[in-house]
């Protein structure tokens, strides 16, 4: 079955693509990926914080008790030899597109312009085909308006694509005024597609200790109704790709997303749980799915957007009402 | 090529290049040699023939010898680096290697031997010990003499085919960095020829052309054997002479085997060997230029002696010469070098007249430097002045004051030389603040960049944390050959505001010097902060004064307190060495050089704090009179012991080196307890207790490494006179209403290590983070400290036949006589220490391994080692690294002998001490806290009876009767002492079933000397000398014992299970045969964050790398099995403990497919592991081995 699809301008012979987390750093997993049917693979994001913090870290403990006491000048072989988290995260960019067909989109959070640039530099000359750009920024501070959180989206993209050739994604949080006026602005600053959505730490209280809980919460089916809507509400009013995040369990979730109009479907959280494996699982769910309504992805996706509904206002607020009471 | 590097490095550099094989094993001050020789390596550097040479660690320096011998045995071309002890150890193979004509050149970084007390410094002991071996003695003054005599070294040996021992001074050479001229690779290869490398292959053992080596003489024979290599011997110096020729060919430095400097027609000379040679050599020229008839013979070549070069070199106008040295042979007429002297002088006054007899010159030895005793040019003024008198002394020393013997000179310490164009500095900082790093950075900047020449030094104390450091640097246009510390600096750095508060920073400083002074108070206001000594002296001596608060400029810059780098720029600033652009230009570029690796953001935030520092660097208008009305306080209390506040005191103020003869101990015997007097106040945030929160477990002070929290119940009436604000809680245990319990916490001993917050199981059911104890800023907490601390040390000890020692919580009522150690901040060894003096310390007796425990625990000024108030406590010593095991079973057949002759004597004398007394006294069961009171009572009484006693037989029972209270034997050290160089010893008296108790405090590297890998380091884990990653699992030296059948060991970990440490301590005391606890000890050398280093032990449990569990052949014995496991099956991935620690992770960084690998293998390794442990702990008792 013909499942191609093109994401940020790459050919993809499946729809589906293995987003970013741990299991995407290792090029023994992307390869089971591709054979199982990813279209694609996000490894995961460099976080410029994370990166800094880890070499200042690895020096602080390195040099720490050094040239302190006469017997002991320091306490570690010379640390030349080691290699900042990020030289391994290109490394993994080499080594994966040297190992799989498939496109390797690399990630990336930056903290400073000079972040942003730096490292979207160094992986577009480690071979990524792509570069997502991974905005995680919690808007807590009371100082800043939104006009000001969207114009540092734009400013990074700019700044990114300056010195990039390869396709820029947006992975987006949904806490826009206005998404789809955010999505036309991003665009004409030349993102090629959007990733739909970020979903954001959020930490739980530990009433014995008083603690916040920091583990990290897999995204469950009932999460996708967010992006889905979104994903629809967007379809063909765009011309970048369009790819859904969040709440990809089996076969349903995916194929709903690509009714809604989606380019790709992302999932992490079921790999997660699952293994690689559940690759194939979601691929065959797909496919069977397809096959059993003797139809192809070409003809149904997007069949569910806004814009080819028969009903539009199923997507609009006044709809929200209804159901409200239609619940009661 | 002009590079600049330590003594240590130039000889590496040589040393490696011309080896295949370097059998090494770490110690001070050689280690980084080894650990060079070992990196080249693991980076596949090659060495002159394109290949790599084999480093191989050994498991002690004799293991290094037997290993090196083999090999040379062999055919290859084999060094080692060694120093001090590790060169006695390596004796025996030298005798052999020299009889055999070996050629091979040990490269040995000088320092004192062990005697009356250890010293890591510098001094010639060690190599004069060495003298009778057959080595030729070949001696370097300098960096640069240490890089050229260790090409010779090789060149010569392979002609001669007489083994060389090169040697430098320790620190002094070894640490000491400066601009030197490096020899290129291609006349290295020019000084080693091919054809004698392929002799010294012939030679080797092959069964292709079989001979024997090593037989066993006769007396008829063995004699004339010996004499053979006489030839040899008489070629050696001619041949030595003949390389420095060669070398000086290819370098055009130009070496002889002796070295005359000074007046033609000398009248007083110095003869002198070593780095000192350098100062008398100056000192010589500054007193001929004004017409002194003085000179130097510096002495290159001791062994084989070669008297006419000798007497070529010295100038025939010599009548008055004084040979000085830096040994000591007691007993002797005089020093080795002397003896030489006088002998060869005394040969040439007998030759026949008309040959080369020359009349004999007043011959005077003496002896200075021993432990690095600083030689300035005052002193080798001091001995030209002395040979200008009438009948100069004989066996005088220098640089200190002998008023026993008298026989000190008395220098003129304002005798310096010209300063000939060369600027001094010195800088104080704090170990761990960086800035004997950044000045190491100066150093090479100016000498590379600047086109100066420049040297540096560096002087650490003796504490593991806050420990002071002051970097001496000198920098001109000329090469600095001033081997000695600065004593009049023209630029005074400090650091650290709290030395200006505690310490004279000033001694050091020039007339007009400038003074930079980190402060947290700006210019305009931060006279007034100043101690009143301190504002006289910057009066007095009009000194420039300039402030930053570069903390503050860190902090802005993100740099998260480390200063360094800022007070570096300030000193480029203000010292002008070079243009101020171009400074910041270099400096921004030794931070790409030094961070670029690490992430630009580091880079970033220096290069800002660069940026910055200028701002805010200010000059002090210094007003014309001292405005202070306080002024430093004496470092120890007016009623501390004489003994502290003479000696013990002067040390702590810096002023050591003014101690006479007379007030030093004569036997290296030291008052114990003398830590407490020492207030170091190095900590910035302490723990505070909550007492409404406490929940009195005891956890806390269980942990504490430096024993700074204590714990008592009193009586709440106390509490009437207690300072204001002093915590207390009614204590919780049900029947007590009347009692009260105070957490109490020395602050100004604490060291912030913050273990005890992490330990604390107590949190507020009402306020987010917050736990009984939490750490807060220490300043604000000072204002009530010492009253506090008064009240706290007169309440009563708890009783302690009356305390629980079952449990922790009961332990923290036991007076610890293990206290303020100077250890690391957070030290992972210290807490099991502690422990052992709160359980047993009044009874104990330790022998302690060389090593960071000996270090921390017996080096001066102050040791931790305590009595209780009755005047009982540990007694401790170290007698060596290696004799450990031994020397700690020698303390107990002593005790079992003199018990047995006391028990003999009192059964004797029992008509009239009665034999009730006598058969309780023989029979008392010793075990629990109260049995020992009990036995205390009867000891007394016993003594009070024998003392009215006239019998002879009485004196001599009273002379040995403390053997009547249980003595408790430990035998405590590192794992580099018991799974290495001790293990034969440890293995020995393991097996001999003789009651002593052995604890290993396990850190899995050799943590003394800068983490080099021992046998217990785990696999996969990065050390010195395993840059790549251990392959080999650790030793399991728990099993091999348990194979005794009648050890009782044990295996522990504080932070994984503290009860099971309890038991496990409380039983091997208990069990009257040979036990051994294995006690994990975390350790700054596994590159963690310390306040997590009992999360680690507890991560090190959980993950199944180290079980808890404990063998007793006692349960055996009684039927049940012995082995029982402690801890549960492995329910945390390995990783997620080995990937917070840098030894790990810094495999998976540098190599991570690697890294992966050794992960994977020590995985399965530690399930196998722990399967067997499983096993055992159901096997039936009869399956463990039981002796006979």
């Amino acid at each position: 079955m013909d499942l191609s699809t093109k994401y940020l301008g790459l050919d993809l012979a499946s729809p589906l693509v293995a987003s970013a987390s741990p299991l995407t750093l290792d090029v023994g997993n992307i390869r089971a990926l591709e054979d199982h049917g990813a279209g694609a693979v996000v490894l995961p994001s460099i976080f410029e914080e994370q990166i800094e913090l880890e070499a200042e870290e690895l020096e602080h403990r390195m040099e720490w008790g050094s040239d302190s006491f006469a017997e002991a000048l320091s306490y570690f072989p010379p640390s030349d030899a080691y290699r900042s988290g990020s030289q391994r995260y290109l490394e993994t960019i080499r080594q994966a597109r040297a190992a799989v067909a498939i496109p390797i989109i690399a990630s990336l959070n930056g903290i400073t312009d000079s972040g942003w640039l730096d490292y979207a530099r160094d992986i577009q000359e480690a071979g990524a085909s792509a570069l997502e750009l991974n905005i995680y920024t919690v808007a807590a501070d009371p100082g800043q308006d939104a006009g000001a959180i969207e114009r540092r989206y734009v400013d990074i993209l700019r700044l990114v694509r300056a010195v990039v050739k390869i396709p820029v994604a947006m992975k987006l949080s949904p806490y826009f005024s206005a998404p789809a006026a955010m999505l036309r602005t991003l665009e004409a600053e030349g993102a090629a597609g959007f990733v739909l959505f970020n979903r954001f730490y959020q930490p739980d209280i530990d009433l014995g200790t008083l603690r916040l809980r920091r583990d990290l919460a897999l995204s469950t089916p009932a999460e996708i109704r967010l992006p889905l809507l979104w994903i629809a509400l967007m379809a063909g009013r765009t011309r970048a790709s369009l790819a859904a995040s969040t709440g990809v369990e089996s076969a349903d979730e995916v194929i709903k997303y690509l009714l809604a109009g989606a380019d790709v479907v992302m999932t992490t959280s079921s790999l997660l749980r699952h293994g690689v494996r559940h690759m194939r699982t979601l691929h065959d769910g797909m496919t069977g799915w397809f096959a059993a309504r003797d139809t192809t992805l070409a003809a149904m996706r997007g069949k569910m957007s806004l814009r080819r509904v028969k009903d539009p206002t199923a997507f609009e607020r006044a709809n929200y009402i209804r159901i409200l009471q239609s619940w009661r | 090529m002009r590079a600049t590097m330590d003594g240590n490095t130039a000889v590496a550099h040589i040393a490696y290049r011309v080896s295949e094989v370097c059998a090494i094993y770490p110690i001070t001050p050689s280690s980084t040699m080894a650990e060079l020789a070992d990196q080249w390596a693991a980076e596949g550097t090659p060495n002159i023939w394109g290949n790599i040479p084999v480093v191989q660690e050994m498991q002690s320096e004799a293991g290094a010898a037997g290993t090196l011998h083999g090999a040379l045995q062999a055919g290859a071309l084999t060094t080692t680096f060694t120093a001090s002890q590790g060169l006695l150890l390596m004796l025996p193979n030298m005798f052999k290697i020299a009889g055999e004509l070996t050629s091979v050149v040990f490269h040995v970084a000088a320092r004192a031997i062990a005697t009356q007390a250890l010293s890591i410094f510098g001094d010639h002991t060690d190599v004069m010990a060495a003298r009778g071996t057959g080595f030729a003695l070949l001696s370097a003054a300098s960096v640069q003499e240490a890089h050229d005599l260790a090409l010779v070294a090789h060149a010569a040996t392979l002609r001669a085919r007489v083994p060389v021992l090169h040697f430098f001074d320790g620190f002094r050479t070894s640490h000491e960095v400066n601009s030197l001229d490096l020899i290129d690779d291609s006349a290295i290869r020019a000084m080693i020829d091919d054809d004698l490398v392929r002799a010294h292959r012939t030679r080797a053992l092959r069964p292709e052309n079989p001979v024997v080596r090593g037989t066993a003489h006769n007396p008829d024979t063995f004699f004339q054997a010996r004499e053979t290599s006489n030839p040899f011997y008489a070629a050696m110096p001619g041949i030595v002479q003949e390389e420095m020729d060669r070398l000086a060919a290819l370098t055009g430095r130009q070496y002889h085997l002796f070295d005359y400097t000074g007046a033609p027609d000398a009248e007083r000379v110095i003869i002198l060997m070593g780095s000192g040679a350098e100062t008398a050599m100056a000192t010589a020229a500054a007193l001929a230029a004004v017409g002194e008839r003085v000179g130097v013979l510096q002495v290159r070549l001791f062994r084989p002696f070669a008297a006419e070069a000798f007497l070529a070199a010295l100038p025939a106008t010599a009548r008055r010469i004084a040979v000085i040295e830096q040994t000591k042979e007691p007993g002797a007429y005089g020093e080795p070098l002397f003896q030489e002297i006088v002998t060869v002088l005394a040969r040439a006054a007998m030759a026949p007249a008309g040959t080369n007899a020359r009349p004999l010159p007043i011959v005077v030895g003496g002896r200075y430097g021993l432990s690095s005793k600083d030689f300035p040019p005052a002193l080798a003024k001091a001995v030209f002045d002395e040979l200008a008198k009438p009948t100069p002394r004989n066996g005088f020393t220098l640089g200190i004051i002998d008023d026993v013997g008298h026989t000190h000179l008395a220098p003129d310490l304002t005798f310096r030389l010209p300063a000939n164009g060369t600027t001094e500095a010195v800088f104080y900082g704090l170990g761990a603040d960086g800035t004997v790093g950044a000045n190491k950075n100066s150093v090479k900047i100016i000498a590379e960049q600047a086109g100066l020449y420049a040297q540096g030094y560096f002087v650490y104390d003796s504490h593991k944390s806050g420990a002071q450091t002051v970097s001496h640097l000198r920098f001109g246009p000329n090469p600095i050959q001033a081997p000695y510390l600065i004593s009049a600096a023209g630029f005074v750095a400090c650091h650290q505001f709290a030395f200006a508060e505690r310490t004279d920073i000033l001694r050091l400083a020039a007339p007009g010097a400038t003074l930079l002074l980190n402060s947290p108070y700006p210019a305009d206001t931060v006279w007034d902060h100043l101690p009143l000594a301190m504002q006289v002296r910057i009066i007095e001596l009009g000194l420039k004064f300039y402030v930053i608060d570069a903390s503050r400029v860190a902090q802005e810059a993100g740099l998260r307190g480390r200063t360094n780098i800022i007070l570096q720029t300030c000193f480029f600033a203000i010292s002008g060495v070079l243009p101020r652009d171009r400074a910041i230009v270099e400096i921004k570029h030794a931070i790409d050089k030094t961070y670029g690796g690490k992430g630009a953001d580091i880079v970033r935030r220096n290069h800002r704090a660069v940026d910055r520092t200028l701002e805010g660097l200010h000059q002090v208008a210094i007003p014309a009179h001292p405005t202070a009305i306080w002024d430093r306080a004496p470092h120890v209390p007016a009623n501390a012991p004489a003994f502290v506040r003479n000696v013990t005191a002067k040390m702590m103020d810096g002023l050591g080196d003014d101690i006479p003869v007379s007030m030093m101990p004569i036997d290296g015997t030291f008052p114990v307890g003398t830590a407490r007097f020492e207030k170091r106040n190095i900590a910035e945030v302490v723990p505070v207790w909550e007492a409404d929160l406490c929940i009195q477990c005891g956890q806390c002070s269980f942990v504490c490494p430096h024993a700074v929290i204590g714990a008592r119940t009193f009586d709440a009436k106390r509490l009437d006179d207690a300072p204001a604000g002093f915590p207390a809680a009614p204590i919780n245990v049900r029947g007590f209403p009347d009692l009260r319990f105070s957490l109490h916490l020395s602050l100004e001993d604490c060291t912030g290590c913050g273990l005890c917050v992490e330990a604390c199981p107590a949190l507020s059911p009402i306020e987010p983070g917050m736990k009984a104890l939490n750490l807060h800023d220490k300043l604000p907490l000072m204002a009530g400290a010492v009253a506090a601390q008064t009240f706290f040390d007169g309440l009563p000890i708890n009783d302690r036949s009356r305390v629980d020692f079952a449990n922790v919580r009961g332990v923290q009522f036991l007076e610890p006589l293990f206290v303020y150690s100077g250890a690391c901040a957070g030290c992972g060894e210290t807490p099991y220490l502690k422990l052992l003096s709160q359980l047993f310390g009044e009874r104990m007796m330790v022998a302690n391994a060389t090593g960071c425990s000996s270090i921390y625990g017996g080096n001066l000024p102050v040791t931790p080692w305590a009595a209780n108030a009755e005047g009982r406590g540990p007694a401790w010593a170290n007698s060596l690294f290696e004799d450990n095991a031994e020397f700690g079973l020698g303390f107990r057949l002593a005790a079992d002998k003199h018990l047995d002759t006391a028990i003999g004597l009192a059964r004797a004398l029992t008509p009239e001490l009665g034999e009730d007394l006598v058969a309780a006294v023989i029979a008392a069961p010793q075990v629990r806290e109260s049995e020992f009171r009990d036995q205390r009572i009867r000891v007394a009484e016993l003594t009070r009876r024998l003392r009215r006693s006239a019998d002879p037989r009485a004196a001599h029972l009273l002379s040995l009767i403390d053997h009547f209270v249980r003595r408790s034997i430990w035998i405590v050290g590192g794992d580099g002492w018991a799974y290495d160089i001790g293990y034969g010893g440890l293995d020995h008296v393991l097996s001999t079933g003789r009651d002593v108790n052995v604890l290993v405090m396990d850190t899995e590297v050799y943590s003394n000397t800068g983490g080099q890998a021992s046998k217990a380091t785990p696999l996969g884990a990065v050390a010195k000398f395993a840059a790549a990653g251990k392959r080999t699992a650790r030793k399991d030296l728990a099993l091999q014992a348990i194979a005794y059948g009648n050890v009782y060991v044990a295996q522990v970990a504080m932070g994984g299970n503290p009860q099971q440490t309890l038991l496990a301590f409380r039983e091997a005391e208990a069990y009257p045969g040979p036990s051994l606890i294995l006690a994990y000890s975390h350790c700054i050398a596994h590159g963690i964050d310390m306040r997590q280093g009992l999360r680690q032990q507890d991560l090190a449990v959980a993950s199944g790398y180290w079980p808890l569990f404990r063998y007793n052949p006692a349960l055996r014995d009684a039927g049940a099995t012995p082995f029982v496991l402690d801890s549960p099956r492995p329910h945390v991935k390995f990783r997620d403990y080995a990937y917070n620690e840098i030894r790990y992770r810094a495999l998976a960084q540098s190599r991570p497919e690697e890294a992966a690998k050794l992960l994977a293998s020590a995985e399965q390794a530690i399930n196998e592991k722990y399967r067997l442990y499983e096993d055992m702990a159901g096997w039936a008792p009869n399956r463990f081995a039981a002796p006979v």
